[in-house]
């Protein structure tokens, strides 16, 4: 199928974020759509699938004008996305969220069904347990559901945003593999993405977006510096390898600690935090990460051990008191566990900071300032960009902190904004304490990190300091060899 | 102000599709609309009597309506509210009683608007526990709550506070005349209550719009999840929003007790809970509306008494226009949502 966007305006109020783009994609092709955070990528994304009314503008499917007035117009038309937050139904089943909206092949028999989730599976190699709950699977495993759902329904163009996002290297191999596949199968995809490697390795064309507009398109073989300059209003900065310093007192330590929860739930785990270290958690989406970050900012209940934090033992849900010692946890799902949506940042810094309105005015916008967030101390958190959201959640962390918990923090983020994000948090939280983080791409834990820990299917099979890392060793040591 | 101008426009949409509704419905039974509406009017508004008694059924509903407010910020629905009033009313009662020959009915009244708070609240915690560690849904336990308060108010009247000889509906024995709310000359509404009712907005709309506890309380109800991030505990503000919802129901029990029957009858909470849920959804979850909307729904209550003698209408008519207007309130605020939603 082929796409064709004329002059598409979007208003959002007085903000003019998209300001006529046009962009035509071949049927049979994979193109790929590029730019900074808050570019327009999600928003021009949303219009093509139906979640958001345009301003203005045309679009042509094979030459010929169409609506896409609603998702369910947009569906039928053989539009279908990926999207970077999941769109699903957490409550229930794997197989429940195969089935569910499937109208044009009504078909509820769960067996059909489960062997049909089970070929798509195999064709794309991802492993999911059709029985399992929603809920207990991790953004990246959720991702996957939903790519199968695409691929189950009879999409002609796919949508693919950020979609390496949290899979393994492997799989993305994988992935990329099945998308070449249906590429020659006729089928169109579109993929946006910060990770310009990926879209050099997998597109045949490329646009570049930069403040709303088109700046430039591009054809294979792609020159990645000419994407940059494309994509920045300057080219932005090599990030310099962090130097290194020697470990200080022990802050938080996590004894013989098991939990459920996720997938593989976290057997036994010993570990002892230090002040000044910064601790990159490796592994497969699901292996118990996010599971130990969540044990250590004590918001999950350990069925056995204990986690014991500047000398106290929080061994109950005990957030509060984690918090009040200096603490901080950032999760993953931002709209979902992190940010309130509705309120305001000014809102967000009054509950952060306990303070008064006047102050947390201020300290918006210095936040806003600081860390360019694309928005005013009155907008709400939900009418921000993923990124902006991320970087909202990176500024209220209180500058005090001395154990920062970071669940995929620079997800979201263009390579510029991560490089800075990294030096930020590294200046004014590695001194006084220590940053632990997850993070689904182990070349950012490489560069980050002074320590690694590595998990497999719910336990730490690695502890290791950097100088005696070895890429080979943690990329076999994550998947089990 | 493109926001007020909003607000009205929605106001006079509502309006406008409950008259359309309701002197539809009156024409397919035959009745002028016109002249049902003048006596609704003159039932309400015709005397400072009437007045006076429409301003009695403001105080109970606005103050459920304030309270199920704050209950609705920490996102709980909390339907427990009717009960909550009785065990209100049940606690002015039972220190009423218990104070009849103190000498000193002041400190009295006062006890028993303490106690009604007390007794409610602690009959709202019960149902927040339930949810907080029972996991039980509010609305099943406020619900089940409901039926509780209704078997003890009935056992107490036709129990051990029935009237010497004869247990009856019409209630307990009337408390003597000096531990009734003084009223005014001609006039059947308290001014103290009436005052305490005002008080209780002021403070409201302090205390939800412009404290942390407010901004606190809304976010818990915004995102659970996310609150325990920010050092605050879901679970704390919950009961507290209940509890606070509760005491303000038993406020209204308590008056209506001491203030508008002077004794305990089994219709204590004369259905103003639940009325109160709806005044709370027309005003679209906000707190201004909230007096506006109870007078007009007390005005409603107040002037239908008559329709039956001189339309040969039922009263019921009331309850139909607040249905009527709720329904069509939602309609417009959802569809304005639905506007939003696909163009920001």
């Amino acid at each position: 199928m082929q796409i064709e966007l004329q002059q598409i305006h979007k208003h959002f109020g007085k903000a003019h974020v998209l300001k006529g783009i046009d962009l035509k994609v071949d049927a049979g092709s994979i193109h790929g759509l590029v730019g900074e955070n808050g570019a327009g990528k999600s928003t021009l994304m949303k219009i093509l699938t139906g979640y958001l009314s345009r301003s203005g503008g045309r679009i042509l499917l094979d030459g010929e004008e169409v609506e896409c007035e609603t998702p369910a117009a947009a569906a039928a038309l053989g539009i279908g996305m990926l999207y970077q937050e999941p769109q699903d139904f957490p409550p229930l089943t794997v197989l429940d969220n195969f089935i569910v909206g499937r109208d044009t092949h009504p078909d509820n028999h769960r067996g059909r069904q489960q062997a049909r989730l089970q070929n798509l599976a195999d064709q794309v190699h991802f492993n999911l347990d059709g029985e399992a709950q929603l809920e207990q699977l991790t953004v990246g495993e959720r991702q996957q559901l939903e790519f199968l759902r695409l691929l189950g329904r009879d999409a002609r163009l796919l949508i693919l945003d950020e979609p390496t996002t949290g899979i393994s290297d492997r799989q993305k191999e994988r992935l990329f593999a099945a998308l070449h596949q249906i590429r020659d199968q006729g089928r169109t995809i579109l993929l946006v993405s910060h990770k310009l490697e990926e879209v050099v390795a997998l597109c045949d064309r490329v646009t570049i977006l930069r403040h709303g507009e088109v700046s430039g398109e591009e054809s294979a073989p792609f020159h990645i510096p000419r994407l940059l300059a494309l994509m920045f209003d300057q080219s932005p900065a090599t990030d310099a390898k962090p130097q290194r310093r020697a470990p200080g007192d022990a802050l938080l330590w996590l004894r013989n600690l098991s939990a459920s929860g996720e997938r593989t739930g976290l057997h036994d785990c010993n570990c002892t935090i230090h002040q000044g270290e910064v601790v990159g958690l490796a592994g497969l989406s699901g292996s118990g990460q996010g599971l130990f970050l969540r044990l250590a900012a004590a918001l999950v209940q350990p069925t056995a051990g204990e986690v014991e934090f500047h000398g106290r033992s929080l061994n109950r849900r005990d957030h509060r008191t984690m918090r009040r010692l200096g603490g901080c946890f950032l999760p993953a799902n931002r709209l979902e566990e992190g940010l309130i949506a509705g309120f305001t940042l000014v809102d967000h810094f009054t509950l952060a900071l306990r303070c008064s309105r006047r102050e947390a005015r201020a300290a918006a916008e210095r936040a806003i300032d600081k860390f360019r967030i694309r928005g005013t101390p009155d907008s709400t958190a939900d009418s921000l960009s993923g990124g902006n959201q991320q970087r909202l959640l990176l500024s209220l962390i209180p500058t005090g902190a001395n154990m920062v918990l970071l669940e995929n923090p620079t997800r979201g983020l263009d390579v510029e904004s991560a490089g800075w994000v990294w030096r930020y948090l590294r200046k004014h939280y590695a001194g006084q304490g220590a940053i632990v983080f997850s993070s689904a791409e182990l070349d950012e834990i490489l560069a980050v990190a002074d320590r690694v820990l590595v998990f497999f299917d719910g336990r730490v099979v690695r502890d290791l300091p950097m100088d005696r890392v070895d890429y080979q060793d943690v990329a076999a040591a994550m998947t089990g060899n | 102000m493109p926001n007020l101008r909003q607000h009205l426009t929605d106001t006079l949409l509502i309006l406008a599709i409950v008259l359309a509704f309701t002197a539809l419905l009156l024409a397919i039974v035959g009745a002028s609309p016109i002249e049902a509406f003048g006596h609704l009017f003159k039932g309400s508004f015709g005397s400072w009597s009437k007045f006076s008694r429409v301003l009695n059924v403001w105080i109970p509903l606005t103050l459920c309506s304030l309270g199920l407010l704050y209950a609705f910020r920490s996102g709980l629905w909390n339907i427990g509210v009717e009960g909550q009033m009785v065990l209100g009313a049940i606690g002015a009662a039972g220190v009423l009683r218990w104070g009849v020959d103190s000498g000193n009915p002041l400190l009295m009244l006062t006890l028993a608007l303490l106690a009604g708070m007390l007794l409610a609240a602690l009959w709202a915690l019960l149902a927040g526990w339930l949810k907080t560690r029972g996991g039980v849904h509010e609305i099943f336990a406020g619900l089940g709550l409901n039926f509780v308060s209704m078997g003890i108010i009935l056992w107490l009247i036709f129990g051990p506070w029935k009237r010497p000889g004869i247990a009856s509906m019409s209630g307990t024995e009337p408390f003597p005349a000096a531990l009734w709310f003084p009223t005014l000359e001609g006039w059947r509404v308290s001014p103290f209550a009436l005052a305490l009712t005002v008080l209780a907005i002021i403070i409201t709309a302090r205390v939800l719009n412009h404290s942390r506890f407010g901004l606190n309380l809304k976010a818990v109800g915004h995102n659970p999840r996310a609150v325990s991030l920010y050092g605050l505990s879901p679970q704390f503000y919950l009961l507290i929003g209940i509890i606070i919802s509760g005491a303000l129901a038993g406020l209204a029990g308590g008056l209506q007790v001491s203030g508008i029957y002077h004794r305990l009858i089994p219709a204590i909470s004369s259905g103003y809970g639940y009325l109160g849920l709806l005044v709370v959804m027309l005003a679209n979850f906000r707190l201004l509306p909230i007096p506006f909307i109870a007078l007009f729904f007390a005005a409603l209550n107040v002037g239908s008494i008559q329709l039956p003698m001189m339309m040969q209408l039922d009263s019921s008519l009331s309850g139909v226009i607040q249905g009527a207007c709720v329904l069509s309130a939602l309609l417009v605020f959802g569809l304005r949502k639905l506007k939003r939603g696909r163009n920001p």
